[in-house]
């Protein structure tokens, strides 16, 4: 039951770029339903994606439109006709909101995640590397925000960065850097495990030897080997980002549906729609959430599942579900701190 | 070895001056470190909830702002101290938090801290009825999930974990409430009781604020069933998501503990497949439970002030959703510290009890 199958690094060396791309060579070491699901991610994370490329061809009307040549759009009217899913309360097209509401949701998770990517790993590799009364306080300093409910954090930074108002490009920015501060904990932990692991190698050593300032050391030597767990939490974090950004919006922080169309603001106004029966406001915005969390979580854990030898090896003698997406992350750091 | 999830690493960065000298420290010492542990990072939070919020102005001028005449503003901003410097106001902010006193609100003029008297029972007993529903759906899935592994249930099962942490609980509480209240009219919409059983309860003597838990002790049956049918829909929305969780857990480690050798020695006696599951393979592997429970209080936390808003709970995160709407940057920052204390105490108690069950944790 403990033996763990020999990691097998001989074969990445080796294949055509094609196939050693992430999502390529993840594919080809799967089987059975493990394939399944990375097909269905895949699959359900690619429509978001077209969508939200798409959504000018897609969209029947602007996301803020109330009329059109034959007048204004009736208010709160049933799926069917000339509105496919229905019109909210204030007269918006519920389908194009839905489509437009894509192209938030992936702006807000680009610039949330590279963010806080570029800031945890510049602050995981310096703290790592330096060591010192620096690294003891961002390590208390981020723990302190890892142990505090996420959106509570995103909360105090809208706040902070937009004072609760929302503007066109200041809602989608505001969000995304509430999103970045609750993620920079993570991607520092990680990274900085990685790096005082990285520390005590020979190579690092011998740059140091050659007299390599502390600079190049860690931006040429470790952030090179600190950064492959990047690819899976990257996954995992743009799903909690679009969760964040609809819990945001749905406690009134979204964007104003003049400037962006957003899931979460538009659920926020579909609950009064509720409890007079009007369900199609609030089930559409809602399942487009579930559809986008959905196929980029299941892309994460195939990611996650195949990445470790351990899982994968299981895989090959049947199936074997990873640890959820949070305890996968938590899972992986704790891997991470514990080899350190 | 066998357990794929470990504790979390709250203490693995070498922070504890125990860790250092493996042998040494009993649990007494344990708890007082995590104790002691407490307070840099309640007071870590309370500085940068205290210096974002300033950053960008001061409270009335937000809540206030354009409401009134530039002069008028003025004046309240200097008789609030809003017009002093920021250490200065910030080393006032501690000495009030040390006396318990977490500031006024401006939109309504309450106390923080009498707020929480009125509405923490309300979030309380959301958050202890939705672990119930956690760890009802969690276990006994995880479990038969990991003895039919690989199977219709075990696939089956991973699709509903994932689409409980993929749906968002206002999603799940919306959709709840259409199927449940509003078209088949089985529960009410939203929500803690009704009127009548809200005042039978309120008027009791020494009442706890959990309305079941009053329901009970007064004997008040009618009232009793009221408040538990406009429980369960919340409990629900806010217990899914983190059964999903648990399912995954209790799986993965039933997994884990299932392959090792006293469970094939168990077999070979022939004990039967049900009660190896049940008896000899569960305890270990609720260890790991304990501590990501700790986790997720943190997580309910957050997802309460949704559920909250979705069915008009009156809790603290109610509260905290309509003071963010009327733009009252006081209150909100005052519930915000009042959920950090939380946050670190129920750590603690989490860290504490998971050390009282594996010894492991405290080295």
């Amino acid at each position: 039951m403990s033996t763990i199958p020999p990691v097998e690094a001989a074969v990445h060396r080796k294949a055509p770029l094609l196939k050693r791309l992430p999502v390529i060579s993840h594919f080809n070491k799967s089987v059975g339903l493990q394939r399944g699901m990375l097909v269905v991610g895949l699959v359900l994370t690619g429509t978001f994606l077209l969508t939200a490329i798409f959504a000018p061809l897609l969209a029947p009307y602007g996301f803020a439109q109330l009329s059109d040549a034959d007048g204004s759009f009736p208010t709160q009217q049933a799926p069917g006709g000339k509105h496919l899913l229905g019109t909210t309360v204030g007269g918006y097209d519920v389908l194009s909101r839905v489509i437009w509401g894509s192209q938030t949701a992936i702006l807000v998770i680009l610039v949330a995640v590279v963010l806080s990517i570029f800031a945890g790993v510049i602050l995981g590799l310096v703290s790592g590397y330096l060591g010192g009364w620096l690294d003891r306080i961002l390590v208390v300093v981020a723990d302190a925000i890892y142990a505090f409910p996420s959106l509570l954090v995103a909360i105090v930074m809208a706040i902070v960065i937009s004072g609760g108002e929302s503007s066109l490009l200041g809602g989608v920015l505001a969000a995304a850097i509430s999103i970045t501060v609750v993620f920079i904990p993570q991607y520092f932990r990680v990274i900085r495990a990685e790096t005082i692991r990285l520390k005590a190698e020979p190579f690092v050593e011998s740059a140091k030897v050659v007299g390599a300032s502390s600079i190049r050391i860690m931006g040429r030597h470790i952030y090179r080997n600190a950064t492959r767990t990047l690819p899976l939490i990257f996954t995992l974090n743009a799903s909690e980002a679009i969760l964040t950004l609809a819990g945001l919006g749905f406690l009134g922080f979204g964007i104003e549906p003049s400037s962006a169309a957003e899931w979460g603001f538009d659920l926020n106004k579909a609950l009064a729609d509720t409890t007079s029966g009007i369900w199609w406001t609030g089930v559409f915005p809602g399942l487009a959430i579930v559809w986008t969390v959905l196929g980029l979580t299941l892309v994460g854990e195939s990611i996650n599942d195949l990445n470790d030898p351990r899982l994968r090896g299981r895989k090959r003698a049947g199936n074997k579900g990873g640890p959820d997406s949070t305890a996968a992350a938590q899972a992986a750091i704790s891997a991470d701190v514990r080899s350190s | 070895m066998t357990t794929l999830i470990e504790a979390p690493p709250s203490d693995a960065d070498g922070l504890l001056p125990t860790k250092k000298k493996k042998s040494g420290g009993g649990l007494g010492q344990y708890i007082l470190i995590r104790f002691l542990l407490i307070f840099p990072t309640i007071f870590i939070l309370v500085t940068m909830v205290f210096f974002l919020m300033r950053i960008t102005g001061d409270p009335i001028t937000a809540a206030m702002g354009g409401r009134l005449p530039p002069e008028q503003l003025q004046q309240r901003i200097h008789d609030a101290g809003y017009d002093r410097p920021l250490p200065v106001q910030y080393f006032e902010y501690l000495g009030q938090l040390v006396t318990g006193n977490f500031g006024t609100t401006l939109s309504d003029n309450r106390q923080v801290t009498e707020m929480l008297a009125t509405y923490g029972s309300a979030t309380l007993e959301l958050t202890i009825n939705a672990l119930i529903v956690a760890l009802l759906v969690g276990i006994p899935f995880g479990m038969i999930a990991a003895h039919r592994r690989d199977h219709l249930p075990d696939a089956v099962l991973r699709v509903f974990a994932i689409l409980c942490y993929a749906t968002p609980v206002f999603f799940a509480g919306l959709l709840l409430k259409l199927t449940f209240a509003v078209w088949l009219g089985w529960l009410p919409v939203a929500g803690r009781a009704k009127t009548s059983s809200e005042l039978a309860l309120t008027g009791l003597q020494a009442p706890t604020g959990i309305y079941w838990l009053d329901a009970l002790r007064s004997g008040n049956m009618a009232a009793l069933g009221d408040v538990m049918a406009h429980a369960v829909l919340p409990a629900v929305a806010l217990g899914l998501l983190t059964a999903g969780i648990f399912l995954r857990l209790v799986r993965t480690n039933l997994i884990g503990t299932l392959g090792r050798d006293y469970i094939e020695a168990g077999r070979s006696r022939g004990v039967s497949e049900f009660r190896l599951v049940t008896k000899h393979a569960y305890k270990p592997a609720l260890i790991p439970i304990i501590t990501v429970m700790g986790l997720q209080i943190a997580v309910m936390l957050g997802g309460a002030v949704l559920t909250e808003k979705t069915f008009e709970w009156k809790g603290l995160g109610f509260q905290l959703a309509n003071y963010l709407t009327a733009r009252d940057f006081v209150a909100v920052q005052g519930i915000v510290v009042l959920l950090a204390v939380i946050v670190a105490i129920t750590n603690f108690i989490v860290d504490i009890v998971a050390a009282l069950i594996d010894p492991r944790v405290r080295y």
